[in-house]
């Protein structure tokens, strides 16, 4: 039985009296125990709001949630509210995208640290110092006893990321979700941020369900990846078959706008035309038909349905998916 | 932390120094120039010319300007037209009330106003935040020397809850010490003194408190509204803690930075607020007295309360910036 | 499936794109507007306005009596106690000298929004022009400017050391008792708030990145930075005005309470009618609730419009 359940999750914003909008329209994938699971797109196709909903950190007013999600069996969205925040930090656990704005300017790192160790590990005083001390120390962490004392203002980009994944880890999680955990830090940190988190992962046997943009980062680490469009899943396939049958017309195009060195001098790149504002209502037909230069008149008529056109378990919301492979054998495997 | 306590205060005596130079141009300035300040109008014109040369005012500008700010520095700030005496001791006579009055007031305030604007940000657009909104925006509508009006007429001249006027009733029996009248009686074991002190506090302390409690509850409110959406707040939750310690440690604890500073500029409207109340409770304090000193054209006293009143103002507002950065570590280090 | 042809596919799609597009394009002070309208706050904050300035404008012409005659002089005996409260053509009664308050209160209001607006005025100007010395200074000027700024920045300093009341009572104390004085004293008292928001305004134009990106192209800094204080720090300013007539109006009835407001007779003002009124609150209350309520609802209206407007132009607060 896989460890998280998502069925046609969606998360609506607005109604009463204002213009609905849905930033979640019906997702639905699994992450098993120990897997690492991507969840890929561009802002605004609601990956962030699906990690904060799984969370239970959205507002309370002012949206709906529909659909289903369990977390080892149970419904996470009929939790009592105790109940899901006994289950937060300790069982699931979540990394967010800026270090410096997600830690609390006036508390001092160790205490940022303990007091979940005392929450959920119920331990105190200078036990959950050492504790502290030792979970700085295993996501690299120099001199960890001096950094307890620190405010997140002392610490480097780099560090407080590692800060707030020794937090994160801090009660063994089955769960880590992390959105974007690497993406307001320098190029050469962001690959020790990665390196860390599939270490952590790798030892612990965590599941971790990464949300990204980045293509790069989900050829590193995911075993499954989600390639979400307008707030559905258009194309989910393990990583290699992702990666060299890229299907969807918008999943082909986004692997095919990677610049690449091996490429001819004076070669055009290959970006994918217009932005995410360009879409048309899922109840019209395909969201990406605006920006697709596959589109056909079938593509108009009601929401494409999810199908196997290539391969078993390599699922493609598309009427006219990119099924010769000429043009992806351009794309690395 | 020293260097910058010494580096505050350096800073402080640019400030001072030109402030000495707009009181003293501004006595020279004043309708009958300084020997009329010092004598009063009724002064024949052989006395005001006695008094110029007496005090040098047959010299250059500068001479007289520097001759002024040694009599400052000697703490000699001329005498009191009403009462005949230094100035300085006016000050100091008066100075424990007006404390007494303003501590207790911004006492009430802040008791008052964070509590409410927490409360008000925390059911935004409830019935709680609707009225803490609009009864902070009335209150700072209201002029204070009216609203303490309303007060002494209703609660202490037709209800009678509270006395009308004064720090003390005229039968009670005083030991003084040190001029704080409820200090005094817990002092001396006189806690009946202390108690009619307080009861005497109490119209006056409200009235004052009315604009700063507006500001407070206004500032907390739209400060704790921010906090809520931070980030960290997010991460606090995403961690499970327990309710309690997100919004204790995580929210108010931001939430307040901003609201102590407005607490130190508060100091200024306070001691604006306490000349109108003072006036209305007849509480002798500084306030009071300058009001008396306007009446009585009485200028070395608005000279010197006002000179005293900037350097209380400024050093209150040092303090603040003192408390603030060993409450927040991000000003700390520079 | 139809085979359909390249026009009519963009035809069709352009159908279904028209339909979700969502209007962006609006500017920052048509939204601005469009949210103050739906403000109830700003609403109420104009009504009052818009009666107030009303009845300041014709309020004089419709006065029964002249808000100076003492026609009643022989009914009211102030050292009595005895007063004469509203009734048949003295619809608010009279005050401690016979005059009819009604009139007062009409002709009044005239010269309370007079103080408001002349003494904002003097407060922005006097502001804007020592903002932008300071501001420019600042941002322009380089060593020597810098010390311009911070030697106008002690002054400021310096005048926000004295507490408002002290410092309009120190100019009234010079002036001598009039309307003029109770106007500048409380305008000097606006000078340090409208010459810190320009300033402020100024300096963040100056390290604004799009100074840097148009400088690197050869624009002269100065250029920039000049044209651009007026429209971005507009809002700040229109608000902070609104704000400040509150405030100058109630600052202005505390000066007449310390007893240094316009002493004519001839020309009322709220602010000195409740300040003579104190005198006999115990025995006419009257007297002194109508110009009392009159200012507080005054203010009211301008800091209900100035607080609506700052949420309004405030892009935090925009969602």
């Amino acid at each position: 039985m896989s460890l998280l359940t998502v069925d046609e999750l969606t998360v609506t914003f607005g109604g009463r009296g204002r213009k609905e909008s849905r930033a979640v329209d019906g997702i639905s994938f699994e992450v098993d125990q120990g897997q690492v699971v991507g969840l890929v797109g561009e802002s605004g196709c609601g990956k962030s709001v699906t990690s904060l909903a799984l969370m239970g950190l959205l507002p309370a007013k002012g949206l709906t949630i529909g659909g289903r999600a369990e977390f080892d069996g149970t419904d996470l969205f009929t939790m009592s509210p105790s109940a899901r925040r006994d289950l937060r930090g300790s069982e699931m656990a979540m990394i967010f995208q800026d270090p410096l704005s997600s830690l609390n300017p006036v508390v001092p790192i160790g205490v940022q640290v303990t007091e979940i160790l005392e929450r959920h590990r119920g331990m105190k005083g200078e036990a959950a110092r050492k504790e502290a001390a030792h979970l700085l120390d295993r996501v690299g962490i120099p001199d960890p006893t001096r950094r307890l004392k620190e405010y997140p203002h002392q610490l480097s980009g780099g560090m407080r990321q590692r800060a707030l994944i020794a937090m994160a880890v801090a009660c063994a999680p089955r769960l880590l979700i992390a959105d974007e955990p690497t993406t307001a830090l320098d190029v050469t940190i962001q690959a020790q941020i990665l390196e860390l988190l599939k270490e952590l992962v790798d030892q612990e046997g965590t599941a971790l369900l990464m949300i990204t943009h980045d293509l790069g980062v989900v050829a590193g680490l995911c075993d499954q990846v989600n390639v979400l469009y307008a707030g559905k899943v258009v194309e989910s396939a393990g990583r290699r078959e992702l990666f060299a049958h890229p299907t969807h017309p918008y999943a082909h195009g986004l692997l095919g706008s990677i610049p690449r060195l091996d490429a001819p001098r004076g070669e055009p790149l290959n970006p994918i035309r217009g932005s995410i504002n360009d879409r048309i209502a899922w109840a019209d037909g395909c969201a990406f038909a605006p920006r697709c230069d596959r589109y056909e008149m079938g593509c108009l008529t009601g929401t494409p349905e999810l199908g196997e056109p290539r391969a078993a378990g390599h699922q493609v919301r598309c009427v006219n998916p990119v099924l010769d492979d000429a043009k992806a054998e351009e794309v690395p495997a | 932390m020293l260097r910058l306590v010494v580096r505050r205060l350096l800073q402080l005596i640019p400030t001072l120094l030109g402030l000495s130079v707009l009181l003293f141009l501004w006595l020279d300035r004043l309708p009958g120039g300084p020997a009329s300040a010092i004598l009063g109008e009724r002064a024949t014109e052989a006395e005001v010319a006695r008094i110029n040369r007496a005090l040098g005012l047959d010299q250059p500008i500068y001479v007289q300007y520097w001759r002024f700010l040694k009599r400052i520095f000697e703490g000699d700030l001329g005498t009191s037209v009403q009462t005949g005496q230094p100035v300085t001791d006016e000050f100091f006579l008066r100075f424990p009330a007006t404390v007494e009055l303003s501590l207790l007031a911004m006492l009430i305030a802040v008791a008052i106003g964070i509590p409410l604007g927490y409360l008000a940000a925390r059911k935004r657009g409830g019935w709680l935040d609707v009225s803490a909104v609009s009864g902070s925006l009335v209150g700072i509508c209201i002029p204070v020397f009216f609203l303490g009006l309303i007060l002494k007429e209703v609660l202490a001249v037709k209800l009678g809850f509270f006395p009308s006027y004064g720090r003390l009733d005229t039968g009670i029996n005083a030991t003084e010490v040190t001029g704080f009248a409820v200090l005094d009686g817990v002092l001396t074991g006189e806690f009946d003194a202390s108690w009619n002190a307080i009861h005497h506090l109490i119209l006056p302390a409200v009235t004052l408190a009315s604009i700063p409690l507006a500001v407070i509850v206004r500032m907390t409110r739209a400060s704790v509204l921010e906090v809520q959406d931070e980030d960290y707040v997010r991460t606090a939750q995403a961690k499970g803690l327990k309710r309690s310690v997100v919004r204790g440690r995580h929210v108010l604890r931001n939430a307040l930075l901003p609201v102590i500073t407005s607490v130190g500029l508060l100091t200024g409207s306070l001691l604006s607020g306490a000349v109108l109340t003072e006036s209305v409770f007849s509480f002798n304090g500084i306030g009071n007295f300058i009001k008396t000193s306007i009446d009585g054209r009485d200028y070395p006293v608005l000279v010197g309360f006002i000179m005293f009143i900037a350097m209380v103002y400024v050093l209150i507002n040092l303090l603040v910036d003192l408390a603030y950065s060993i409450i927040d570590p991000r000003v700390r280090v520079h | 499936m139809a085979v359909a042809t390249k026009s009519e596919k963009i035809q069709r799609l352009a159908e279904l794109t028209a339909v979700s597009e969502t209007s962006t394009g609006a500017s920052l002070w048509r939204e601005a507007f469009r949210r103050l309208k739906s403000s109830k706050m700003a609403i109420v904050g104009a009504v009052i306005i818009v009666l107030f300035v009303l009845i300041a404008v014709v309020g004089p012409f419709l006065a029964p009596y002249s808000p100076s005659a003492q026609t009643w002089r022989g009914e009211v005996f102030p050292n009595q106690g005895k007063f004469v409260g509203a009734r048949d053509g003295n619809w608010f009664g009279l005050d401690h000298l016979g005059r009819d308050l009604f009139s007062r209160m009409l002709v009044g209001a005239r010269q309370t929004l007079l103080v408001g607006i002349v003494a904002t005025l003097i407060g922005l100007v006097a502001g804007f022009v020592i903002g932008i010395v300071s501001g420019a200074a600042a941002t322009l000027g380089g060593d020597t400017g810098r010390r311009i700024d911070s030697v106008i920045m002690r002054f400021i300093d310096m005048m926000l050391a004295l507490p408002s009341l002290l410092l309009a009572v120190s100019i009234a104390a010079v002036m001598g008792q009039s309307l003029t004085t109770v106007m500048i004293a409380v305008g000097v008292v606006q000078v340090p708030v409208f010459a810190r928001l320009l300033r402020g305004s100024m300096l963040a134009q100056g390290n604004a990145d799009y100074v840097l990106a148009a400088q690197s192209l050869g624009v002269r800094k100065r250029r920039i930075v000049l044209s651009q204080i007026l429209p971005n720090s507009l809002s700040p300013v229109i608000v902070q005005a609104t704000l400040s007539l509150a405030t100058a109006i109630i600052e202005a009835a505390a000066l007449s309470y310390l007893g240094l407001g316009n002493p004519d007779p001839a020309i009322p003002e709220w602010g000195v009618m409740l300040a003579q009124a104190q005198r006999f609150f115990s025995y006419a209350p009257a007297m002194a609730v109508y110009p009392a309520v009159g200012i507080i609802i005054t203010a009211l209206g301008f800091t209900l419009l100035g607080e609506a407007m700052r949420e309004a132009l405030d892009p935090k607060l925009r969602g």
